[in-house]
């Protein structure tokens, strides 16, 4: 099947299986490997990307259904050479440790933050409780948030 | 400890943010599955839905006929060359591929090989294997009954299902404490199967250059070095010679014991691509790695503590029936068996000690790995601490004044255990009062006693563990005969930066910014300035890895040392640049200057572009270093850590509400990093205390297989974890650092269950074993009758 997806902003075209799953084309058929696989079932969260704007788990969406709409991944983060503070966020309150969750973690996080600029910790929990980490027992990812919150908040 | 070195600099006591962040924050992390190669084919494996069963016959025409299927690899293929069978690292056998039948559900029975990922699991689909079921056992304990069936019939002259029998301690000794103990206590516990879970599952892209005969493998590995003198003892026979062979241990997603073994997968993707000159990709799917991969744990342990009424402990004994699966998987050094269970008797100082296990052939899975844990230690601590919980609540003393009294005393150390080991450097009550104090200890108890007047379940549960790690002084320590020894090579530019190779693989503990941080305490050179690489046996000095928090205690050490060996000769060229004698002259942080005229002097900037510019005659240009790092003793990290829960007696719901956790793991190189070890250390010690467990029922079907009934603790589950440092640095680490990855781990699961145990043990409860689930407390509550 001939789909057109908006991939971060750029018109992709292409001929796909109707049973191929929206992260495999991200990852293969794009060649954008932020996006990862970490399970089979829709638990994990590590292939979370944005659909129209909302957080998705890429292994469970064909990527026919992705088809005139708008899919943004972890490459879509930064503008321009500039992080973006979610990004930033994650570096300066070490909210990764091997990486592998963190592009899904931080588009989870992304999307949280643009429906509430100042989230609760409980919010940002329950908002981030899809997505697994094995690494960092979701600490500094809770501080990696906020942090980002805090950035994101006009100046006083 | 107050850092030597500026910020700029970066050495040891900075919380310098990681260097390695970059990549990973872009979503430009270069795991296996993001290798791509041209002409790349795509392995899945057909796997056994029974647990014992003869294979009767493979028919793969069906899967042939799919367009884009190239192949199916069976065992038989595999035999025409030897490969349908290999070693383990704890030299027993395991089947690359079955030729007469499956020891285990999800065992890899054929392997489909095709031009794309999807086709291959179509291939899977359809490859028709008959199967003639067998009995199964999956009960350790039935296993090594007189007359059970015998499991491993391959082997010759085996007639039981026992795979060792070990013991540690005095025997005798010890039943003497027991016979004359004023106060013996014994409990059962059990630690049940769990599966470490890194989010990113094993996997390879194996890729055999028929034109040069070199093969690459990329590779989900925790050990590349070691994976590359196994492929090269495994395969030599067919051709693959070491000096042919590069393993790339990439970006790995978490690893925490499950990447140490050899999986049949890689050899199979291996195999796979000699027999077709072309790059072959083999993922595991989540499913697969729950199911198949390596287990932890699976230890039957019967604990016994013999002591005096005044809370004097005086001896402890364990006998152990552990569950191995099919074959003994375990990564322990060659000598341990049961790896370094034999830590058991902790942070207490007691007359005499006697362990022994033995260890049983199942119809499960390969098992016996850690779990983000240094070779059974974990089970060791839940053991000890458990026991001396029973043992204070039997006494009506508090877990906490029982502890102290019975600590080895901080000027015990160097202490030799009775099981013996030398602990290096201790201050166990040091540890335990801040826990108190920052949890406030004392309040607690009292709190307890209301709220238990009012009828409400409340507990506080204390662990006050021992850690070893940092495997090991190589006259004990191998790995299939290899020295534990790790290694780092140091070269440094004209410039005055540097490069830093190392035998371990970092898999999120943040290498390349810790590693850069020694060298930068070392030399004074930014760790910015420091680039650290790791996991390319074509590059990277042999190592025999990151696991067993062998990282900072071993190649950390061969860091340091590597660079005292660039100071000791950059000490000579600034002698000669300044015409002085080398003992005119002294270090601080970054140059040499003349005793007593503190304005003559050279930098390690200076002193590398002389080396390369100006070095004097008859000395070797350059300035580099490597060091193989046998380290002199193991490191025993500690720490203590109290849990507050409150249990629902609606539900059986235990609530975490406090978790106070201090760790001592010496002289620390980079805090936030030690914290987050920690954090993560902590959760996956409140993972298999409270959720993750993997059963069999009696036909050796796994319950638990995939993660929607795996659980992973989620950030709704997991507590916000409070951390506090004590500082007892290692006398013989050359930096006084000690490890740190696991501690957590170990010691999380007996506080955890010690506070639940400790809210109803005035309700008659002694134990439970974990996971504690709902149902499990919720039964308890009903038998006593306090269930609303």
């Amino acid at each position: 099947m001939k789909i057109s997806v908006n991939v971060n902003g750029t018109a992709r075209e292409a001929d796909v299986e109707p049973r191929l799953l929206l992260v495999h084309f991200i990852r293969e058929d794009l060649n954008m490997t932020g996006t990862h696989i970490g399970c089979d079932t829709t638990s994990c969260g590590a292939c979370t990307v944005l659909l129209d704007g909302k957080p998705v788990k890429s292994c469970t969406v064909f990527a026919v259904m992705a088809n005139g709409r708008d899919v943004m991944t972890v490459e879509g983060l930064e503008k321009d050479g500039k992080l973006d503070p979610i990004q930033d966020g994650f570096h300066q309150e070490h909210g990764l440790q091997c990486g592998f969750c963190t592009p899904g973690m931080m588009l989870t996080g992304f999307s949280l933050l643009k429906n509430n600029a100042s989230p609760s910790e409980a919010d940002i929990r329950w908002a981030i409780s899809g997505n697994l980490c094995r690494c960092t027992g979701y600490v500094n990812i809770v501080k990696s948030i906020q942090h980002a919150a805090q950035a994101q908040k006009p100046a006083q | 400890m107050e850092p030597r070195t500026s910020p700029e600099v970066g050495g040891m006591g900075h919380s310098m943010k990681r260097k390695e962040d970059g990549r990973f924050i872009r979503g430009q992390g270069k795991y296996v599955d993001d290798v791509k190669l041209p002409g790349m084919l795509y392995l899945d494996i057909v796997r056994s839905p029974y647990a014992h069963a003869k294979i009767k016959s493979i028919d793969t025409s069906k899967a042939m006929a799919i367009p884009g299927v190239l192949a199916v690899v069976t065992g038989e293929l595999l035999k025409q060359y030897n490969l349908h069978w290999m070693p383990t690292l704890m030299s027993d056998t395991q089947m690359v591929l079955p030729v007469e039948k499956v020891m285990h559900q999800g065992q890899e029975v054929a392997a489909v090989l095709a031009t794309t990922r999807y086709i291959a699991a179509d291939g899977v689909q359809a490859v028709d294997v008959e199967y003639e079921p067998l009995e199964v056992i999956v009960d350790p304990f039935k296993a090594l009954e007189p007359g059970a069936l015998v499991l491993r019939d391959d082997k010759p002259g085996k007639t039981d299902n026992r795979i060792f029998h070990w013991e540690a301690g005095d025997k005798a000794g010890t039943e003497k404490y027991f016979n004359d103990a004023e106060v013996t206590v014994k409990q059962d516990i059990y630690l049940p199967r769990i599966n470490v879970a890194s989010i990113e599952t094993c996997g390879c892209v194996a890729h055999f250059n028929k034109t040069d005969g070199k093969l690459t493998v990329w590779m989900t590995t925790q050990a590349p070095h070691a994976i590359r003198t196994v492929f090269a003892l495994v395969a030599g026979h067919v051709g693959l010679s070491e000096e042919k062979i590069r393993i790339i241990s990439p970006d790995i997603g978490g690893g925490f014991g499950g990447k140490v073994p050899v999986y049949p997968g890689y050899v199979i993707a291996v195999a796979a691509s000699v027999l077709t000159g072309a790059p072959v990709k083999w993922i595991e799917d989540r499913m697969e790695n729950l199911q198949a991969a390596s287990f932890a744990r699976d230890y039957h342990m019967t604990a016994e503590l013999a002591g005096k009424k005044d809370g004097t402990l005086q001896a402890l004994r364990i006998r152990t029936v552990a569950d191995h699966g099919y074959t003994d998987a375990a990564a322990n050094p060659s000598k341990f068996p049961a790896g370094l269970f034999h830590i058991a008797t902790g942070s207490y100082d007691l007359k005499s000690a006697f362990m022994e296990v033995d260890a049983a052939y199942t119809n499960k899975p390969p098992g016996g790995i850690a779990y983000r844990c240094s070779f059974r230690v974990t089970e060791a601590v839940h053991a000890i601490e458990r026991m001396v919980d029973i043992f204070a609540h039997e006494l009506k003393m508090d877990p906490a004044d029982l502890r102290e009294k019975n600590f080895i005393k901080p000027e015990a150390f160097p202490y030799k255990s009775p099981l013996g080991f030398e602990y290096d450097s201790g201050n166990y009550k040091g540890a335990l009062d801040l826990a108190k104090k920052r949890i406030g200890y004392d309040e607690l108890r009292k709190e307890q006693l209301e709220k238990r007047a009012k009828g409400e379940l409340m507990g506080i549960g204390i662990s006050s563990f021992t850690e070893i790690v940092g495997a090991g002084p190589s006259k004990h320590y191998d790995i299939l005969g290899i020295k534990m020894f790790d290694s780092c090579e140091l070269r440094i530019h004209p410039t005055g930066k540097a490069i830093a190779r190392f035998g371990t693989k970092s898999q999120g503990q943040g290498h390349e910014t810790t590693y850069a941080q020694i060298i930068a305490e070392e030399l004074g050179i930014p760790a910015e300035h420091v680039a650290v690489e790791e996991g390319d046996t074509d590059t990277a000095p042999y190592g025999l890895g990151t696991y067993a928090s062998r990282s900072t205690p071993v190649a950390g050490a061969a860091g340091a040392m590597a660079a005292r060996k660039v100071r000791d000769k950059a000490r000579k060229i600034a002698a000669y640049l300044l015409e002085v004698a080398e003992e005119d002259l002294e270090w601080e942080v970054g140059k040499f200057f003349v005793k007593g005229s503190p304005s003559k002097s050279k930098t390690i900037q200076e002193c590398a572009f002389a080396a390369y510019t100006n070095h004097p005659q008859g000395m070797e240009a350059g300035l580099e270093a490597v060091n193989y790092y046998d380290p002199p003793n193991l490191t025993f990290p500690f720490g203590s850590y109290i849990c507050v829960v409150d249990i629902d007696k609606g539900t059986g719901q235990v609530k975490i509400r406090r978790f106070v956790a201090v760790d001592d793991c010496g002289n620390i190189i980079n805090p936030m990093i030690v914290d987050g070890q920690i954090h993560g250390g902590l959760t996956m010690g409140l993972a298999p205390a409270m959720y993750e467990e993997i059963n069999y029922d009696a036909d050796g079907n796994i319950q638990g297989g995939s993660l929607m009934d795996y659980l992973v603790p989620t950030s709704m589950e997991t507590p916000a974890w409070e951390t506090d440092k004590t500082c007892t640095p290692s006398p013989h680490h050359p930096l006084g650092a000690k490890g740190v990855g696991e501690s957590a781990t170990v010691g999380a699961p007996a506080a955890i269950a010690n506070a639940v145990v400790d809210a109803m043990w005035h309700l008659g409860v002694r134990h439970i074993d974990i996971p504690i689930t709902p149902p499990k407390v919720w039964k308890l509550l009903m038998e006593k009758g306090v269930a609303e």
